[in-house]
């Protein structure tokens, strides 16, 4: 694998070493994006990022939504990729598995394969475009609760499932990263309650806190479902408690303001357009074979800045985003249209 | 003859038992946290428990001819999904209307698990099975990926918020709907008709009642409640989700056993589903005050379920003997 690897490189690097300028285009390259399905919103905002990148730097961009948000109907997607002979595919992944051998296929007639969003395992797929690191999260919740405590208070978190992988890696990201700076010393995490992504029982759990909690500043909710119901319990109690976490736009519109009527002054979500672009430079990258997706190499993404890939904790690699995107008042009705 | 002790009314009737114990764990809970029987605590535990309640009254029918729905959720999350992509694109307004449409689509749904039911003769468990797949698959047809979030409920989501007299018009229709079935149970032919055929369903045969149509109608009305149920949930978390109460009719059954419905037929009244879902109400409130680990509190709720279930049958036993005894004399 590595002898493959390496002679792959010094290949790669015999070819695009004369030709290598500072800025690489996507100048007669055809890259496509294979979504997760159709009717998703947050998928065609992703595409629209992606088309949006390759057009402007001169290449043609194949858009494609599955019909349904299955494996087998990506991957009769990928087949007819595959026979079209286009140079890069950027796929956002229905199943960790069950894409492998299209997706090798694809890989050994040269077609150079990243995913966005959600991935593949590491045979799979050269580099992987992540949405926002787990490090990325904690900062940016630890930050927001630090600003809307005003520096010091009880708060809690209201999780979904206590085996939700993701949701405990935030938290204890955001609990190690609140130990770790005298700054979050006036911080005191009270509690973490499990809402298990259901109405009622968030509904229930946060009714919980205040009870429980009379001097409560802030609940985070880094969950869709939850910071929702929360925010209904708040905003509906007139409460003085806010709340900050991971939310749909669209599911909390009503909630974000910063007067006293609004529960939530803010709250983070990923950008999917972003995320589109940047799987957009990642795929003219790789079909210019200015990276070959190994862990180390760096690349420019036109304007998002300069991306490195580093190890995923796969086993293969990927580059983050970014922090998560803030939702406030200014830009939450352009978003609540969007997903 | 001896005058009946206070203690042998109370082993004497299940409901009275029920009442004891639910008074009994409520004064536990306050102990613990005095501000649990505060009156806003209690408002928001009937509101938040609104949905388990009404459909309680639904399972308990069905349930009184022997079978079981655990299509019910699925059926409300069709129904309140429906609803809520009507509001968020603008096609209904009228709260009245989307509740009107909701229950439609609940009886139709709950029509069609009777007629497959009563018609085909498919056990219960496997036919709701079946309709729980294909309901939530509906749901998640309808929702076409998208939820609908409190911004695009409109005015939807303030019937959750009026209140009539001093109390949340979740908790009137709550009222309305246990009064309603009190009557109907009690003192209609068509309800009792659905204790004989639960009973016994040959002799309601030959007495000349319909028992497929009574069949048919049990899970009608249980659909019924499934769609009130599914534009309930949707004004009260303002948000409608094609998962919506997923897995939740497991609380529904659980609120008619610990009521003292029995799984066989024939046995239940509308009290016990309405002690057994204010029991059960009790539980999901208390448990996060009193401040169980989360991971402890789905563990105590099944151990809770599991004594009171166990208490009562045991009681139930003791007052057959008696009554029993009181027939040979």
């Amino acid at each position: 694998m590595n002898k493959k690897l390496v002679s792959a490189l010094l290949c790669a690097a015999m070819v695009v070493a004369p030709a290598t300028t500072a800025f690489a285009s996507a100048e007669g390259k055809v890259c496509a994006i294979v979504t997760k399905s159709a009717g998703n919103p947050f998928n065609e905002k992703e595409a629209e990022g992606f088309q949006e990148v390759i057009e402007a730097e001169g290449g043609e961009a194949i858009v494609k939504h599955p019909e349904s948000a299955t494996a087998d109907a990506q991957v009769s997607v990928i087949q007819s990729l595959i026979s079209q002979g286009v140079d890069s595919i950027c796929i956002a992944a229905n199943d960790v598995n069950a894409l492998q051998a299209s997706l090798e296929d694809a890989m050994a007639e040269g077609i150079k394969v990243c995913t966005v969003d959600s991935t593949v395992n590491p045979d799979s797929r050269m580099t992987h475009v992540n949405q926002a690191g787990v490090q990325e999260i904690g900062q940016a919740l630890m930050d927001a609760v630090l600003d809307i405590t005003g520096g010091e208070g009880q708060w809690a978190i209201l999780s979904a499932t206590s085996q939700a992988a993701n949701q405990n890696a935030w938290i204890e990201a955001m609990q190690s990263i609140m130990e770790s700076d005298e700054k979050y010393a006036g911080l005191e995490l009270v509690e973490v309650a499990y809402g298990d992504d259901e109405p009622q029982k968030s509904t229930d759990q946060t009714q919980a806190l205040l009870q429980k909690y009379p001097d409560l500043k802030v609940v985070c909710a880094p969950t869709t479902v939850g910071i929702a119901a929360a925010a209904k319990v708040l905003q509906d109690q007139g409460s003085s408690v806010k709340l900050t976490g991971l939310g749909l736009p669209s599911e909390m519109a009503e909630y974000i303001g910063d007067d006293d009527a609004h529960s939530c002054p803010y709250m983070f979500l990923w950008n999917p357009i972003d995320l589109g672009r940047l799987g957009a430079y990642a795929s003219i990258a790789l079909a210019n074979e200015e990276i070959t997706g190994a862990a180390g190499e760096k690349f420019t993404a036109g304007d998002l800045g300069e991306y490195e890939i580093v190890e995923a904790s796969d086993g293969g690699t990927e580059m983050i985003l970014g922090a998560p995107f803030k939702f406030d008042p200014s830009n939450i009705d352009e978003w609540k249209e969007v997903y | 003859m001896e005058k009946k002790s206070i203690m042998k009314k109370i082993t004497g009737s299940r409901e009275a038992l029920l009442l004891v114990v639910l008074i009994l764990l409520c004064a536990a809970v306050s102990l613990r946290s005095p501000s649990f029987l505060s009156v806003q605590s209690i408002m928001e535990m009937l509101k938040n428990n609104a949905v388990t309640m009404i459909m309680s009254l639904g399972m308990l029918c069905v349930m009184l001819v022997g079978g079981i729905d655990i299509s019910i959720m699925s059926t409300l999350a069709f129904a309140g999904m429906s609803v809520g992509m009507l509001l968020k694109y603008g096609h209904v307004s009228s709260t009245l209307l989307c509740f009107l449409i909701a229950m439609g689509i609940g009886i139709i749904c709950g029509f069609l698990v009777g007629l497959v039911i009563s018609r085909a003769a498919v056990p219960p468990i496997i036919a709701t099975m079946g309709f729980m797949y294909i309901y939530r698959a509906l749901a998640y047809l309808v929702g076409n990926s998208e939820w609908a979030g409190a911004d695009a409920l409109g005015s939807f989501k303030d019937f959750a918020l009026g209140s009539i007299l001093g109390l949340n018009n979740v908790i009137w229709v709550t009222i309305i709907c246990y009064v309603i079935f009190f009557f109907f149970m009690k003192w209609t032919r068509t309800g009792r008709k659905i204790y004989a055929v639960g009973s016994n369903p040959s002799a309601a045969e030959v007495s000349g009642i319909n028992v497929k149509n009574i069949k048919l109608l049990v899970y009608s009305i249980m659909g019924f409640l499934g769609g009130l149920g599914g534009a309930l949930a949707v004004s009260i978390y303002a948000s409608a989700q094609p998962n919506m109460q997923y897995g939740k009719e497991m609380d529904v059954i659980a609120a008619c056993v610990i009521g003292g419905v029995s799984m066989s037929g024939g046995r239940g009244t509308v009290i016990g589903a309405l002690l057994g879902s204010l029991i059960l109400s009790v539980i999901a409130k208390a448990l996060p005050i009193i401040g169980f680990e989360s991971i402890y509190q789905n563990t105590i709720k099944g151990v809770i379920i599991l004594v009171v279930v166990v208490v009562n049958v045991v009681m139930q036993r003791a007052s057959d003997k008696n009554n029993l005894k009181g027939r040979e004399m």
